[in-house]
């Protein structure tokens, strides 16, 4: 048995699979990455090959609103994505901070007490998981403009990615809260805390992981969004996704420069799995299992 | 008194201001949402002017072939990814779960795909399918094949679609069904071993049954997922050629921002919101059926466990 084991271990077909898998995952993602260093000239050449003249004339075309100097290749500098790069990181984050609050209030309130309408609170917000953000589409139109006067601002997005996201939140912390141990907060609350500071001292930095998991997924929701903040946002207030999709017409694509700025889109992603891909894997789990 | 008022009220203090906003910019918008289901509206008028013409928009779209031609597609596409995503995701969670050096980098790699924004994947794919420029193109022009129409024609599109969608969901199957792989109890693997299961037998008897209930709401999630994806395809073809992609979230905004109808597509986005609103009742009375099962379970065990103590 034990021999089998070892036998395995050693089998080179696994690590052929292996490699086969990383290749085919990030393949598409490493390809792209080469391209955004690749003049146009590079891409759309016949006769393709690994070798190639990096340079960064992409970026700079994206970025040229944030360079101290003048990139010599741009005749003018359009500062439509610099100013989407802005609004899309204000959006994120001031939208990830304020579910995160919210969230885990109401997660600590749903599981650490029983009250009237708790079980209701509780099952709105699963079924809430399961809108699309499509559906959200033709209300938001009507309502955003016409009662809440926020058509066009940062709020306006920011208020729709918070009530998108809470339920996601409240349910993925639940299962985090549920596990801290009520003696600690017993014994808190008898040597006299309050419930805010028992929840602000005691139970928020025992559930950091489940936090970090929940900013996270967020954050990307946030900072991915297409289809919501292209019906909210005006000139001003166009994020990234936005500006991508508009500078991809039928025909005519500026391939290295979209490559860039989908790069540039891609960057936080790719960095938050790098660095905390275990949070991910667990937050992913525990949204999924414990239901 | 006073202190035992406020602490009455405490839970209400901790989830009032995400009721506040869950109410405000997602309950109030379904509700409106209906409303407007019910109307010939279109974005210039205020909604207080729009004719409010009953279930028209409903009995329209039931009348209508591209309405029908989107709800295939769209079941299609769900129907298609999670089938094929459960067997490759859970057949390679079974092949990996071993004590393999690099383990925690191969996973990381995996999750990036779903982590990068859709818009990108959609953009990334676009440009890999692309007949002239893009890699597979060149690839069989290489080999000396003709160039195939990836996003040209209606059924490579819906296959070019689905394997876009595939790249990127794949991992989110491997990575829940490794984890219940792990969590599996090791005794019943040792017992069967004991008993000399092979290999196959292991897991057909005893992994795949054990982890069901794990993957049964995988599945599910999964299902509900498929039927959002829309950035993906709007960049790669936009819903066409023809009908062969436009799956039913990407009708919606095509029919509210393109065609300007809010009041169809509010009635659509109504159609959508019932059949997710099924799948969801679906999980949710699984698991709490489950859930009843394995208490039950667990009480039979300590039962059993009394009466022995009992006995003895």
């Amino acid at each position: 048995m034990s021999q089998g084991h070892i036998e395995n271990r050693a089998n080179p077909a696994f690590y052929v699979l292996l490699i086969c898998l990383v290749v085919m995952s990030a393949g598409p993602i490493v390809l792209m990455l080469a391209n955004s260093f690749k003049l146009n000239v590079d891409i759309t050449s016949p006769t393709a090959s690994l070798f190639f003249m990096p340079t960064l004339q992409n970026y700079e075309t994206a970025l040229c609103e944030f360079l101290p100097y003048e990139p010599e290749h741009l005749r003018r500098c359009d500062p439509t994505f610099g100013r989407a790069l802005v609004n899309s990181l204000i959006i994120s984050l001031v939208s990830t901070a304020l579910t995160l609050i919210l969230g885990c209030m109401a997660a600590y309130s749903i599981v650490r007490f029983r009250f009237m309408g708790r079980d209701t609170a509780s099952f709105t917000t699963l079924i809430m998981r399961m809108v699309p953000p499509a559906v959200l589409l033709v209300p938001v139109f009507g309502i955003w403009n016409e009662q809440f006067g926020l058509d066009g601002t940062r709020s306006g997005i920011i208020l729709v990615y918070v009530a998108m996201n809470l339920p996601f939140v409240i349910w993925i912390l639940q299962s985090f809260i549920v596990q801290v141990p009520i003696q600690l907060e017993e014994a808190a609350r008898i040597d006299g805390a309050g419930p805010f500071r028992v929840f602000f001292l005691v139970v928020l930095p025992l559930i950091k992981p489940g936090l970090a998991a929940a900013a996270i997924f967020t954050f990307r929701v946030a900072w991915n969004e297409f289809l919501l903040a292209n019906a909210l946002s005006d000139r001003n207030s166009r994020t990234v996704p936005v500006t991508i999709v508009n500078s991809i017409t039928e025909y005519n694509i500026d391939w290295g420069v979209i490559m860039a700025t989908g790069m540039l889109l891609a960057i936080p992603p790719i960095l938050f799995t790098f660095f905390a891909s275990r949070q991910i894997i667990t937050g992913m789990t525990a949204g999924a299992v414990k239901g | 008194m006073n202190i035992q008022a406020a602490n009455r009220l405490t839970p209400y203090m901790f989830l009032a201001p995400a009721a506040a906003v869950m109410i405000i910019a997602l309950l109030y918008p379904i509700g409106y949402m209906v409303y407007a289901s019910f109307l010939d509206w279109n974005p210039s008028q205020r909604i207080g002017e729009a004719e409010f013409i009953g279930l028209r928009n409903y009995i329209n779209l039931w009348n209508s072939d591209s309405f029908w031609e989107s709800f295939w597609v769209t079941i299609r596409f769900a129907a298609f990814v999670v089938s094929i995503e459960m067997f490759i995701g859970v057949g390679l969670a079974l092949l990996l779960d071993r004590q393999l050096r690099g383990m925690a980098v191969l996973r990381t790699i995996f999750i990036l795909p779903m982590m990068i924004a859709p818009i990108v994947v959609g953009l990334m794919w676009r440009y890999m399918y692309h007949p002239q420029v893009g890699v597979f193109n060149r690839w069989l022009n290489n080999l000396g094949f003709d160039t195939i129409p990836f996003l040209g024609d209606s059924s490579w599109a819906f296959a070019s679609v689905v394997i876009a969608d595939i790249w990127q969901w794949t991992p989110f199957i491997f990575i829940l069904a490794l984890a219940a792989l792990q969590s599996l109890p090791s005794s019943a693997l040792e017992a069967a071993r004991v008993d000399g299961a092979t290999g196959w037998q292991q897991i057909l008897y005893i992994k795949l049954p054990l982890m069901l209930p794990v993957l049964i709401v995988t599945c599910l999630l999964r299902l509900i997922d498929a039927f959002k994806v829309l950035e993906v395809i709007l960049v790669m073809t936009n819903g066409g050629p023809g009908l062969s992609t436009e799956i039913l979230a990407l009708r919606i905004s095509r029919t509210a921002s393109e065609f300007r109808q809010l009041g169809e597509a509010a009635a659509m986005s109504n159609y959508l919101l019932i059949l997710l609103m099924v799948i969801t009742a679906i999980m949710f009375v699984y698991t709490r059926l489950n859930d009843a099962r394995l208490a039950r379970i667990r009480a039979a065990g300590a039962k059993a466990a009394q009466a022995e103590e009992e006995a003895v």
